[in-house]
């Protein structure tokens, strides 16, 4: 406990001399965020140096082990930090598919030389990864896949089309299912290779959301080689994998509400004002905003005690279904409520005074929440069968 | 903190829960509801609880208590849960032990806790005036006569109140209702001349009372705490209630939601088990996720009332809220998937119904702590 202690004053004094001023204040758009890879893009001096500092001391992974780059923290001990990053109001340095949803698949499925060749550059940041799972025909019924690699010898010929692929063309690598075996049954003929986009026979086509944006697009494979080393696991066993890395991708999903914005009850209140007893000028809304920040504190709390069940192997495999299906309802209602807070204001869609809409372009963001990483009712689906066991297919 | 209990309290847990389901199963409350007994509850009963140490479970040692924390007292208020026992434990053991050895003077601390852990002292906080829980706007006056008070008012939805042996009585000595300041906590017997108790049986069949004073005289030396700043005790012994009936909330919520799920896999219509229909699966999974989601919120509350007491009433008004209504869900759910057989007085389910109903609105309900949320976050 003592030395948990020191940690905490060691780590606190450590943020307070390096986490720079622009930091420390909450992300207020996309832009904010940092995504690092081949050709970064930062928005500050500031966001850059972020990185720089935190990567150096492993804590863009913190639990993950020293000699891939991690900050071989103890759960304790990252408790601590995350603690203390938001009490200063730290801002996350990286986001990252590799920190949220490779790297634990590495970690476990990888070899040694996969793990080594890969886990550094994306505690670093160095290397930008995007997911290649879904494809037209196959979403929630994500093992229909069709997406074939055939053996060449040396390599694998990767042909096939993947959809809704985020950020594919800012990737720089793509971890992605593909067909191995035609023959065997669904799940049993898919394994998990990388692969670099730059490789010839690779194209994306953004597809614009209703939010206004593109930050996913159609991702066309075509006779793309692939050298053999990079795939990961066992030839037609990757379903274990995928199933593996989407209980942390569910996980990173499930905490997109989150502590790093303003709460909701600062912006109703900013927009609708307080009465002359101090209260939120809606007493309606009110009651919505409270009952909300409720829920907000305890689903907090839940992905903490879900955590400290997980590393005393008393959780349940499927239990990141429970919080991806929780928190991104979760956060679809703020956003429902913030919109209501913010009225006609927060309709604006180009004005500078919005933020060329930032608050509805977030709304409608947020819808995605509840379909990505497998939809609510996929994840009920798995929550009734496998937590519960409920009878039937 | 781990939000997880450790070794200990996990034993706790294992042996409150064979103890409770051994001895105060689900046909305790039935025999006592059926058979109208007087008491409400069993005073053998409550002297083996005390004899597990659980009747002393937050008494210090010195007192002849367990002195143990809310945690503890937790763990045992989810297996009462789940069986639905009426107890004083609530009563007894949370509000008034905590009161008293929060605010008691050596003196009364001797005189009472002991009793308390023993098992022969029913102990009871008074708190309530109106239908709802507004413990700022307590009124009952008491005003300075002589060297004490008379007490003038009524008490509503006191716990155990018929059969207390001391009350704990929350009583207005300066300020207008509204106002926390101003209020005072008072030792009041309930033999004493102008002070009169109706049974009050709750749809439950737990045990409750309302408290007439009629110009009833108590001494100086019945202050407990400070004339005046009682509201921070009374507030300080209402969270750790607060919290043991959120825990309580978590075993009732759990049982119905557990023995819903054996239904599922058991009755058969259209040829299929009922579980086997999704629009029952995705309602059990969602009500499975909001139990989930409240237990850690519940958690996390008493181990804040545990390390920082005075820090604990924002978390508190969160697990209390979410108890509330995640239990609320838990036996309307369960009640509507048992189809009739929900509906009849012989199957369980509907006591769980009721007394989730009860543990709703005690100590304030899911608004009154979301408007408590609201003013603490000065919105
Ligand atoms: C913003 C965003 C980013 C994404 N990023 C990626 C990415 O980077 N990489 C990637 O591979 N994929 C990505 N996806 C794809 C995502 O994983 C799929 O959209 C998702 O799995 C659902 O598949 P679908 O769109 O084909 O919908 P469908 O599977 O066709 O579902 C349609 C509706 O039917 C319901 N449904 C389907 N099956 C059942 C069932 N058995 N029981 C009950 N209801 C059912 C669904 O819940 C849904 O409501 C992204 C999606 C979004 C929205």
């Amino acid at each position: 406990m003592a030395d948990l202690e020191t940690f905490r004053t060691e780590t606190r004094a450590w943020l307070e001399a390096n986490c720079p001023p622009d930091m420390r204040t909450p992300t207020e758009d996309e832009d904010d965020v940092v995504w690092g890879g081949r050709n970064p893009a930062y928005k500050s001096e500031g966001q850059r140096l972020w990185l720089e500092r935190m990567a150096a001391k492993g804590w863009t992974t913190p639990e993950w082990p020293t000699e891939y780059g991690g900050g071989g923290l103890s759960r304790e001990e990252a408790k601590i930090l995350a603690g203390e990053m938001r009490a200063l109001g730290c801002r996350s340095p990286l986001s990252s598919f590799g920190i949220w949803m490779l790297g634990p698949a590495l970690l476990k499925y990888g070899n040694e030389e996969q793990k080594r060749r890969f886990l550094p550059e994306i505690v670093r940041g160095e290397i930008r990864w995007c997911q290649g799972y879904s494809e037209p025909g196959s979403g929630s019924d994500l093992a229909s896949l069709q997406t074939k690699a055939e053996d060449r010898g040396d390599h694998y010929l990767v042909n096939g089309a993947k959809i809704w692929t985020s950020y594919a063309d800012k990737a720089d690598w793509i971890f992605c299912l593909v067909r191995t075996d035609m023959a065997a049954p669904k799940h049993e003929g898919i394994s998990f290779l990388l692969f670099d986009m730059a490789s010839p026979g690779v194209s994306t086509k953004p597809i614009l959301l209703i939010s206004g944006k593109s930050p996913f697009c159609q991702t066309f494979f075509d006779d793309v080689k692939v050298p053999k080393e990079q795939l990961v696991g066992t030839l037609n066993k990757g379903w274990e994998i995928a199933k593996y890395l989407l209980t942390h991708e569910r996980n990173s999903i499930s905490s997109m509400g989150g502590r790093a914005h303003r709460p909701v009850h600062q912006v109703a209140a900013d927009s609708i004002g307080l009465d002359d007893r101090g209260e939120l000028a809606d007493p309606l809304l009110r009651s919505d905003v409270a009952h909300l920040e409720i829920d907000e504190i305890a689903f907090e709390l839940a992905m903490e005690r879900a955590g400290d069940l997980a590393k005393r192997r008393q959780i349940h495999p499927a239990y990141s279904s429970v919080l991806k299906y929780y928190g991104s309802e979760l956060n679809k209602r703020r956003h429902e409520i913030l919109m209501s807070a913010g009225g006609s204001d927060s309709l604006e869609w180009e004005s500078e005074r919005s933020d060329h809409g930032a608050a509805a372009r977030a709304w409608l963001r947020t819808k995605a929440n509840s379909i990505e990483g497998g939809t609510s009712e996929v994840q009920l689906n798995i929550v009734a069968k496998r937590i519960l066991e409920l009878p039937g297919a | 903190m781990p939000l997880v209990l450790n070794d200990e309290q996990a034993m706790l847990r294992d042996s409150a829960r064979s103890f409770v389901s051994e001895q105060a199963p689900i046909a305790y409350l039935r025999r006592l509801r059926d058979s109208h007994d007087e008491t409400g509850f069993s005073r053998d009963l409550w002297k083996q609880f005390a004899e597990m140490g659980f009747a002393g479970i937050l008494v210090p040692e010195a007192h002849g208590g367990l002195g143990l924390g809310a945690v503890e007292a937790g763990v045992v208020a989810e297996e009462i849960g789940r069986t639905l026992a009426p107890t004083p434990f609530l009563s007894t053991a949370v509000l008034a032990a905590t009161a008293l050895t929060r605010g008691g003077s050596d003196g009364q601390k001797a005189q009472y806790l002991p009793g308390i852990a023993a098992g022969e002292m029913i102990a009871t906080l008074a708190a309530d005036e109106g239908a709802k829980h507004r413990p700022a706007k307590t009124a009952l006056a008491a005003t300075r006569a002589g060297n004490g008070f008379r007490l003038t008012g009524a008490k509503t939805f006191v716990l155990d109140g018929h059969v207390a042996d001391l009350l704990i009585v929350a009583a207005r000595t300066a300020g207008i209702p509204g106002d926390p300041a101003g209020i005072t906590l008072f030792l009041v017997r309930p033999g004493a001349k102008g002070l009169t108790t109706e049974r009050t049986v709750m749809v439950d069949s737990h045990n409750a009372a309302r408290v007439d004073f009629d110009d009833v005289a108590v001494d100086a030396d019945a202050v407990l705490g400070d004339v005046d700043g009682g509201y921070a005790l009374l507030e300080g012994a209402l969270n750790v209630g607060r919290a043991a009936v959120a825990a309580e909330l978590v075993g009732v919520g759990e049982e119905a939601f557990t023995r819903t799920l054996g239904y599922l896999k058991e009755r058969k219509q259209f040829g299929k088990f009922i579980g086997e229909f999704q629009g029952l699966q995705h309602r059990s999974a969602h009500l499975f996720s909001e139990l989930e989601v409240t237990k850690a919120a519940v958690l996390k509350a008493l181990q804040v009332l545990d390390e920082n007491a005075d820090g604990a009433a924002q978390i508190v008004s969160v697990a209390k809220a979410r108890a509330g209504l995640s239990a609320g869900l838990a036996v309307q759910e369960a009640v509507q998937m048992h189809g009739g057989m929900g509906m009849t007085d012989e199957f369980d389910l509907g006591l769980f119904m009721k007394r989730a109903r009860v543990g709703q609105e005690l100590f304030g309900d899911a608004n009154f702590h979301a408007d408590r949320l609201a003013r603490r976050n000065s919105y």
